[in-house]
Parts: structure tokens; sequence; C-alpha cells
């Protein structure tokens, strides 16, 4: 119940004043409320806990952890060929 | 599919694994707070391949486990009752009661229905004015505000004929008890994303002020795990103790507002007894006051059951990270998924269950056998 995985919103509709969405979870789709988030839009990720929608997965954010990973490993590559040239 | 693929990178996890080793001078004890996390880490073997850097403790937080033994037996009155239409998440049905599970009443002709949200209950109660329907509110941060609409959303709809029962629990205190409890080993805590998307990462200031520990906020993709560790690791190392957020692309500061100024109005902070480890002060969300109306533990008068733990599962120290899941003598013998002894076998998320479904056999001293298959590939896998 508690494992809440990104979903794709792919449509968002008002049943009786809430507002709910159809996700995309790869392939399978789940209708989710959307009464947490007033400001999400069609094609943006967001995480679902029980039927319900509650952060939105910021793609920059995502990006900037992934370069980030990316840079320090260069960098790391670079300075133990550095290492590697100096020792020799 | 988009941010999870990409968080499971096999070169990338290289690169964090060879960082940690370069850090770490000695083994460092962390604690993953949450169930979901310590599936995470069994599933792709980063206890294995970072055994000399790290010994995780797997910690409390699975809602399935550690809900009390006394509300199981709650629900199963409850869903017996003729009238009744009990709707529960799927992983509650076969959680062990004094004597039987949901599951059993299921079979043997109660209304016992399984919902993925709460407000699906909501739209039973609508579709039958003539039963009772009941939905068994349990969980952490995450679940708690899809549960606080159920009650609102019952309430604009004028439904006289739902009710909730509610055992929510909190993780911050659960926390504390760890880091204060006798013989504790934990040095960091990885805390829970998902949590702190509700709830915001302000709430671990406190913690970390009081017991001098890193937390860090960690997601659940292998990238993101052993990203969560690298922070931990460094500021053990420097002897540092700071709240750091490794899960930014979800975490905000201040959580879901609107979910809190919600919750805020629909619960209030109780004491919790949790499975297998007693009560904690202020654990637990109850309905508050002015919702009581909705509370099915009155309305079917069920609030003085009282049963005690039976003696064979030691799930209370596997939950407080005191006991390993293989150390247990029942484990994989007497308890076995199919046949659960206690609720750390029985859920998706529990650590019982992860070393079972993981083939994590071997007790303490023979943990860490060599994994043939590489990093990279466990990693994938
Ligand atoms: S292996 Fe079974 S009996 Fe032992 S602690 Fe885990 S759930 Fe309880």
């Amino acid at each position: 119940m508690c494992l809440g995985i990104p979903g794709r919103i792919i449509e968002i509709w008002d049943d009786r004043g809430t507002r709910m969405a159809l996700v995309d979870f790869g392939g399978v789709t789940r209708t989710v409320c959307l009464a947490y988030l007033s400001d999400v839009t069609v094609g943006q990720y967001t995480i679902i806990h029980a039927g319900f929608a509650l952060t939105t997965v910021d793609e920059d954010a995502a990006r900037q952890t992934l370069a980030m990973f990316r840079e320090l490993g260069l960098l790391d590559e670079e300075l133990g060929a550095a290492e590697a040239e100096v020792g020799r | 599919m988009k941010y999870l693929t990409e968080f499971r990178d096999p070169e990338l996890a290289r690169w964090l694994l060879d960082a940690i080793a370069a850090t770490a001078s000695r083994r460092w004890t962390l604690m993953e707070v949450c169930g979901g996390q310590t599936h995470a880490i069994i599933r792709h073997g980063l206890d294995q391949l970072l055994a000399d850097q790290v010994e995780f403790i797997h910690g409390p937080g699975c809602p399935v486990c550690v809900t009390p033994l006394e509300t199981i037996d709650r629900a199963l009155a409850i869903a017996a009752r003729p009238e009744v239409i009990f709707c529960s998440f799927g992983d509650m049905l076969r959680v062990p009661g004094s004597d039987t599970d949901l599951f059993t009443v299921k079979a043997r002709g109660g209304d016992v229905r399984v919902v993925y949200s709460p407000l699906d209950a909501v739209h039973l109660a609508e579709a039958h004015p003539d039963r009772q329907v009941v939905f068994f509110a349990v969980g952490f941060e995450t679940t708690a505000p899809a549960n606080a609409l159920a009650a609102v959303t019952a309430r604009r709809r004028r439904l006289a004929n739902f009710s909730m029962l509610v055992s929510h629990v909190l993780v911050p205190p659960a926390m504390s008890a760890v880091a204060t409890a006798p013989g504790n080993r934990v040095e960091a805590f990885l805390a829970a994303g998902h949590v702190c998307t509700v709830m915001g990462t302000e709430q671990y200031e406190p913690l970390v002020a009081a017991h001098r520990m890193p937390i860090v906020v960690t997601g659940f993709e292998p990238l993101d795990l052993l990203d969560g560790v690298r922070h931990a690791v460094a500021q053990l190392e420097a002897g540092r103790a700071e709240l750091a957020n490794a899960y930014r692309r979800a975490v905000q500061p201040e959580g879901n507002p609107a979910a809190r100024a919600i919750l805020a109005e629909v619960f209030t902070v109780c004491d919790r007894a949790w499975r297998g480890i007693g009560t904690i002060p202020d654990s637990g969300w109850r309905l508050a006051d002015a919702w009581r109306d909705f509370d099915a533990e009155i309305r079917f008068d069920v609030g003085g059951l009282t049963v005690a733990e039976p003696a064979a599962c030691r799930s209370g120290a596997v939950l407080q990270g005191l006991l390993r899941p293989p150390d247990c003598a029942a484990f994989g013998t007497s308890c076995t998924p199919r046949r659960p002894l206690g609720a750390t076998m029985v859920s998706a998320e529990g650590a019982c269950a992860a070393y079972f479904q993981y083939r994590r056999l071997a007790p303490a001293g023979r943990a860490h056998t060599s994994d043939s298959a590489g990093p990279a590939a466990a990693v994938e896998a």
C-alpha cells in the first residue's frame, strides 16, 4: 500500500468538484485523485499512493542528479588517471 | 519507464559504489526506515555489494507489519458482521490475527473487498445505502492523505453508512524510539522519501539535533539508495550530523501543504501500539473529535478488545533491527510467506518476506557470501 511509483498524467477531469486524472504507469493506467496537487498538468510525472497523487517528479532535479553522478564519475576517472601518471 | 530505469543505471551505480568504498574507513551501521527500501536493498543486492562498508539494519517502516494484533482482531470482528462490507488494501488480507485472517473471514462468507483507493470504499457506501461500509485505514503518512479525504468526501456526500477503522502510524516517533532504545547500534538513518513527500523534511530537524545522527532523505531506486548511503557515510566519516535530501526530484522541504492541512483537520496525534514493539508515545493518528462519527471502533463497539502477541514470532526484534530474519528459529521452517507466523513475513514491505523471497537464508556470520553475478548484474536484476 505504501510503495509509491511514478506515473505520467495523460488526462484530467472533474468529478463532482474533485480533480481526477488518468495516470500511465508504463503501460498500465489507473484513475487517481488530484485533490492534493492543484497545479499539475497533463504530461507531468507524479508519485501515487493509495490512489492519490502526492508529489510531482521534478524533471530538472532528476536530470541534475543524474548529471551530477556522471560528472563526479568522470572527474574521479580523470583524477585517478592523473594519479596513475604521477605514480609512474 | 522514465525516472525509474534511469535511476537503475549499472554504470552510475558502479561509480557510486566506488565512491562509498573510497570514503569509508570502517563499516558503518545504517538503518533504512522504510520497508520498501528494505526490499529494494535486498532485491538489488546492495547489502552484499556494500558488505565491507555498511551494515543495513532494517527499520519498522512496514505498515502491514506494525499494525497491532488487536487492531487486526477488531477488523476481523467487524468484517464478520452480516451488514458490513469491509474494505481493505490487499496486503492486509493475509496478516494473521489471534486466530484467523481477513482472507479466511472472506472465504467463510464475510463481505471483504480489496480496494486500490479509499475513495473506492466511499463509492461502495454510496452504491449500497442499506449496508455498512467500513474502510480499514492503516498505513504511514503516505496513505493518510488518501484516508483523510475519504472521510471528507463521505461527509460531503452525507453518507451515514461509511466508517473507518483507523490505525495510522507516524515515522519520526518510531525513529526516536529506535535511536534511544538500549542497545541501539544505528549510526545514521536513511529516511523514507515518500513519507517526506507529504510531511516534508522539516520534521527531521529536531531528531538530528536530539540524537546527533545524520538523517538522509532517500528514494527507492538503486541509485537513490546508493546516493543516500554516500551522503550518510560522508557525514559519519567527517563526524557531522546533518539533515540531507538525496531525493530532491520528489521531496520539498515543506512536503505537500494541501495534504498536511487536511491531515491536521481530520486526524489528531495519539499514542499508538506497534505490533511486536509496544506503545510508542505520540506515534499515531486517530480521527479527531469532530470526525468521530466516522469511527468504526465506536460504531461497532470493538474498542475494548485487547490481546497478547504469540510468543514464537520475534518480529518485534526484527522491526527494531535487533535480529536478522534468518536468525529467527521459525524463519523458513514453521514460518514462510505461504504460512506466515508474523506480519513481517506477510507484507511486500516486511523484512522477513524480503529475506525469504530473495534467498538470504544464511544466519548471521555467513550472510555475505560472494555474489557471482557481479555488481552491475545485481543492480540490474
Ligand atoms: S521469520 Fe516469521 S516467526 Fe520469525 S520473526 Fe519473521 S515473521 Fe516472525
